[in-house]
């Protein structure tokens, strides 16, 4: 269970998040949803302490700011929006960085796995600075896989905080990372992800929280949250959430004005 | 060797890294015994070898030369040029960019700085003092006067984890000119003993080693030499950013911490004993990187034994070029490094992209 309990930032004297007050479910893939500026991020780097804030955020029952960064990593693998990286390092090497708090017995194999994964094996000894954007950030979501790559360990289960995972991929592999977190999740382990794209959103989510001007407006079950007249009130444009009629899948498409 | 495929297909240098430290030692070997049987007087390594060999006792003159003279400047130039090389590397990992060298950044003008305050105005000091460090007094002054740079400097051009490579240089350039200045000052003010310790000193040399400086010396930085593999992971995980690095577990504060003190305690302790000694911190480390990858689990080693290796050889062009008078040895490194320098600047432009 990841819980926020009214977390506030400003930015200078600008207050950016109000009191965000909201719970996660390990088990279950939570998206951070909302328009630009409305706190997303910031929500997502308050939960993961990359931002200072007033509040309190638990994991698993701990409160975040009283664990070691050693214990924390050990419970949870964090995605910031963007990653560089100093050296040349190779592809491995790189995957190999989020091995560090890792007890796994075969750490190669592991690396390989991760790299699998993300539709990059064979990259390995590629130098990382390289690759194209959407392959570094496909290496650097498996440099975090490795580091909790069990969702459950000895029945405490460990999380994944991802901004922005699929922002420049392919939409084949947008689809990859949406597998992805299900199967993370599915398996026990929680998710809690931004996501700017609703249709992935509807696709990827158990629950979202929405967002709107540095508050929480909807908090939820995926269905529930993502109503076509909450969507309307916080994009300002008219959208349709529905299913799919042949495969059921869930949809968030934008209605252009004058045209539905 | 299969185990050796294996890894080397998955993008692992490591087997690479560890087959050049072994090609390193062997050549820090052979130069170090070339150094102790090259010099003015013909004391050469076969009568080493034949004295040590046959068990006869070498001539008094020739063991005093050895014991006295070489052994310690040996000795000293192994650790001055692996504290150079090693304070290079640890300083780029921290500043997380191929240019942070302590002699580039004012961190060596700022060590220079505190020696030069030990040898002009060592007299002032109290008694007590000067008896409890005795000779440390130079390589703890350089010490503090590189810690209190390095620290200025990461405070200035380092951003919430980010490190400007614009304000870095620029922030060294003006460290380095007050450093100039304080010690513009000092030697103004300096006796002519003084004045002839300081321009000896300050062209970098290691003529002037021996088993006193040496004692004072040597454990600052072997002591940093020592601590500096102990970072390896910790740099490696800021090659990520500082944020990056916490969150793969690494105690960042304290890495960062004890990158500072490293980097101090070698530059420091090698300008107190050798001078201003350019480039070996910035080609050594950028060269091992371009063979083997940046991992500094085998950058930091290797980069004490090539800096060690690299030292001795231009002590040796500095002995013997205009034999027998010698030349300091921070000219034949500036000779050597900058080209090589420049070279760098030249092939990866990106790295100055400010």
């Amino acid at each position: 269970m990841l819980i926020s309990n009214d977390i506030r930032v400003s930015l200078g004297k600008v207050p950016v998040l109000h009191g965000i007050s909201a719970a996660a479910r390990a088990g279950e893939v939570t998206v951070i949803v909302g328009p630009n500026g409305s706190g997303k991020t910031t929500l997502l780097r308050a939960l993961t302490g990359d931002v200072a804030f007033q509040g309190r955020v638990c994991l698993n029952g701990q409160d975040c700011a009283r664990l070691r960064p050693w214990e924390l990593a050990a419970l949870r693998g964090v995605l910031p929006q963007a990653s560089a990286l100093a050296f040349p390092f190779t592809v491995a090497e790189v995957v190999r960085l989020g091995l560090t708090v890792a007890t796994h017995a075969n750490r190669a194999e592991l690396v390989v796995r991760a790299l699998g994964a993300v539709d990059m094996e064979g990259f390995a000894r590629r130098l990382y600075q390289e690759l194209s954007g959407g392959q570094q950030a496909r290496v650097q979501l498996a440099r975090v896989l490795v580091q909790v790559w069990e969702p459950v360990v000895a029945g405490v289960p460990r999380w994944l905080f991802l901004d922005e995972p699929v922002a420049s991929l392919d939409i084949a592999h947008q689809l990859a990372v949406v597998r992805l977190m299900r199967d993370f999740a599915r398996r026990g382990g929680g998710v809690v992800t931004v996501l700017h794209d609703l249709n992935l959103t509807a696709m990827a989510a158990d629950r979202v929280w929405l967002m709107d001007q540095g508050r929480l407006t909807g908090q939820g079950a995926m269905a529930e949250v993502l109503t076509d007249a909450a969507l309307e009130l916080a994009y300002g444009c008219p959208l349709r959430v529905g299913r799919l009629p042949a495969l059921g899948g869930w949809f968030a498409l934008p209605q252009a004005a004058g045209v539905a | 060797m299969v185990a050796l495929d294996a890894s080397s297909l998955m993008g692992d240098r490591g087997a690479q890294a560890r087959v050049t430290m072994l090609a390193l030692m062997a050549a820090l070997l052979l130069t170090g015994l070339l150094s102790l049987s090259h010099g003015a007087s013909g004391v050469s390594l076969w009568s080493l070898i034949e004295a040590l060999t046959s068990g006869q006792a070498m001539p008094d003159r020739d063991r005093l030369i050895l014991w006295e003279i070489r052994l310690p400047r040996m000795l000293t130039g192994v650790l001055v040029g692996a504290s150079l090389a090693v304070a290079g590397a640890v300083m780029q990992g921290l500043f997380r960019n191929p240019l942070a060298d302590p002699g580039l950044v004012g961190v060596g003008a700022g060590a220079g700085l505190g020696a030069v305050v030990a040898i002009v105005l060592g007299g002032l000091a109290p008694l007590w003092l000067t008896q409890a460090v005795g000779y440390h007094l130079v390589p703890l002054a350089a010490f503090l006067g590189g810690w209190a740079s390095t620290l200025v400097l990461y405070r200035v051009a380092t951003r919430s984890g980010r490190t400007s490579v614009a304000t870095m240089l620029l922030a060294g350039i003006a460290l380095g000119a007050l450093a100039g200045a304080a010690t513009g000052v000092l030697v103004y003010i300096a006796d002519d003993r003084q004045l002839r310790d300081l321009t000896f000193w300050g062209l970098g040399s290691l003529g002037g080693a021996s088993w006193p400086k040496l004692l004072a010396a040597g454990p600052v930085m072997a002591l940093a030499l020592v601590a500096a593999p102990f970072l390896a992971r910790g740099l490696n995980g800021l090659a990520l950013g500082e944020a990056a690095a916490h969150h793969i577990g690494l105690p960042i504060q304290r890495v960062k911490a004890v990158a500072i003190l490293t980097v101090a305690a070698a530059t420091g302790a090698a300008v107190a004993v050798a001078g201003g000694i350019g480039f070996i911190g910035i080609v050594v480390p950028h060269l091992l990187r371009l063979a083997t990858g940046p991992d500094h689990r085998f950058l930091l080693l290797n980069a004490g034994l090539a800096g060690a290796t690299l030292l001795l050889l231009a002590d040796l062009i500095a002995r013997s070029i205009i034999a027998p008078a010698e030349l300091p040895i921070g000219i034949v490194t500036a000779t050597l490094g900058a080209p090589v320098f420049l070279w760098i600047l030249l092939r990866r432009r990106g790295l100055v992209d400010l």
